[in-house]
């Protein structure tokens, strides 16, 4: 499976339907991109685990455990996945 | 002829709504086998069947409420000829005394206005079943609506009714059981460390949560423990032959729900970690079996990432103890006259003091603590 280029659009919609799959009731307008995620959606540990095997299997990505810690905010999530996706 | 009722599916729940029956008349069934769907005040149930057979009769249709231990079909045993079909309404002389009758019969019979003894019972041993109620229902009151199918619960009656469940095994806990409640923080350098290196060396699909090892340690300490495991019942305490930890798994509509996970003392770490993700996904996505909601017999849970230091847990009756941890923190540790910065976490018990003392508690913990230095081992 090749991973098709996504522009920023699509890659925020992509994350954005993951953490839709595991908290269904998060109103996506309304996350502030600059604050930590699992505060504002409530995502325990095995809901966080989820969500990352979701943007794994979604974009082809890999995501080592030791990357973990940097990936605490949205916009983090975002630069992240950019940055490993090309 | 056997005879499947509806099991009870924990302390919260003694009643329940069919929705769907997976099996009609004429099918074999096994052990284990999924057999209908009903509806819990928290949750939509598999509800599995442990005899063998085929299929006889089933009494309740979907929609209906029905309480704890209502017979919910007949089966035939393996070898067991069907009976014939049965003789018609040629005098079967009624026993006198009681009518036999099925409750969701009798239920229906009061429905639908319906007076007993007018009816004819074609059940097997004489029984009013509710096809015979059924039978006799339209020359009585033809306007009386068919059984209304359940009107769909809107997402604010679910959390009432999941608050109020709760509420009965809580209020049940507080009232009849008189906790004790120990503290312990725990070291967990070792256990991390070989988390993190076992972790690094694998696919995020297959990595390992701190929780898995948390509850494999609790089930391996209660082997040791017996008298933390099991169930108070008829004034007297029953410990349970096998380990099934239930885990406490919030819902995201509100509540919480707390399935077994089965010998889990005996299972390899990946297993247990498979299993309690997939638990977690099917409470949460509504499609729990009967076997998980009713065979705990202890309670885990872990509020350590919300933030909490500690938990000091609610016994969910009638178990006789519940093990919680808060969330890992750094804290100053003096190690072999070395003072350092360890991660830890509190681990509390809470436990029936009818059943146990706090000097067993206290072991309990210590042997706790010890199994999570060995992670390895685990």
């Amino acid at each position: 499976m090749t991973t098709q280029p996504l522009d920023a659009t699509a890659l925020r919609q992509a994350v954005i339907d993951t953490l839709l799959s595991i908290a269904p009731e998060v109103e996506a307008d309304l996350l502030q991109d600059d604050r930590p995620l699992r505060q504002q959606v409530d995502l325990d540990s095995m809901d966080w685990l989820n969500f990352l095997i979701g943007l794994h299997q979604r974009l082809t990505v890999d995501i080592p455990e030791a990357d973990y810690a940097r990936l605490v905010s949205l916009a983090d999530v975002l630069a992240y996945l950019s940055a490993r996706i090309r | 002829m056997l005879e499947f009722k509806l099991p009870s599916l924990g302390a919260d729940m003694d009643e329940g709504r069919l929705l769907e029956w997976k099996v009609q008349p004429g099918d074999a069934v096994r052990k284990g086998q999924v057999v209908a769907v009903v509806d819990t005040s928290k949750a939509a149930v598999d509800v599995e069947i442990w005899q063998e057979g085929t299929i006889h009769e089933l009494r309740v249709p979907p929609g209906e409420m029905i309480p704890v231990g209502t017979v919910l079909a007949t089966l035939l045993p393996p070898g067991e000829a069907a009976p014939g079909p049965a003789p018609e309404p040629a005098e079967t002389p009624r026993p006198a005394g009681r009518v036999k009758i099925s409750p969701a019969a009798r239920r229906r019979a009061q429905e639908l206005g319906v007076d007993l003894a007018t009816l004819t019972p074609r059940g097997p041993d004489g029984t009013l079943t509710l096809a015979d109620v059924e039978r006799a229902a339209p020359r009585v009151t033809p306007e009386v609506a068919p059984v209304a199918p359940a009107a769909p619960q809107t997402p604010a009656e679910r959390v009432a009714e999941t608050r109020k469940a709760i509420a009965a095994a809580m209020g049940r806990s507080k009232r009849e059981i008189p906790h004790y409640y120990l503290l312990e923080t725990i070291p967990l350098g070792a256990a991390l460390a070989w988390l993190e290196a076992t972790n690094a060396r694998r696919p995020i699909t297959a990595r390992l949560l701190l929780a898995a090892l948390q509850i494999k340690a609790v089930a391996r300490a209660l082997a040791k423990f017996p008298d933390l495991n099991g169930f108070y019942r008829n004034e007297r305490f029953e410990p349970a032959a096998a380990i099934n930890p239930g885990v406490a798994i919030s819902l995201r509509q509100g509540g919480l729900i707390a399935p077994a996970l089965q010998n889990a003392d005996q299972k390899p770490l990946d297993v247990l970690m498979g299993e309690l993700a997939d638990l977690v996904k099917r409470t949460r996505a509504g499609s729990l079996r009967s076997s998980e909601m009713s065979q705990a017999t202890v309670t885990i849970t872990n509020l350590g990432d919300q933030g909490v230091e500690a938990v000091l847990g609610v016994i969910y009756p009638p178990q006789v103890a519940l093990v919680g941890f808060g969330k890992v923190t750094q804290r100053p540790w003096v190690d072999q006259g070395q003072l350092g910065v360890m991660p830890t976490v509190t681990a509390s018990l809470a436990a029936d003091h009818r059943v146990s003392d706090g000097h067993r508690g206290a072991l309990f913990l210590a042997e706790l603590g010890a199994l999570l230095q060995h992670p390895q081992d685990l």
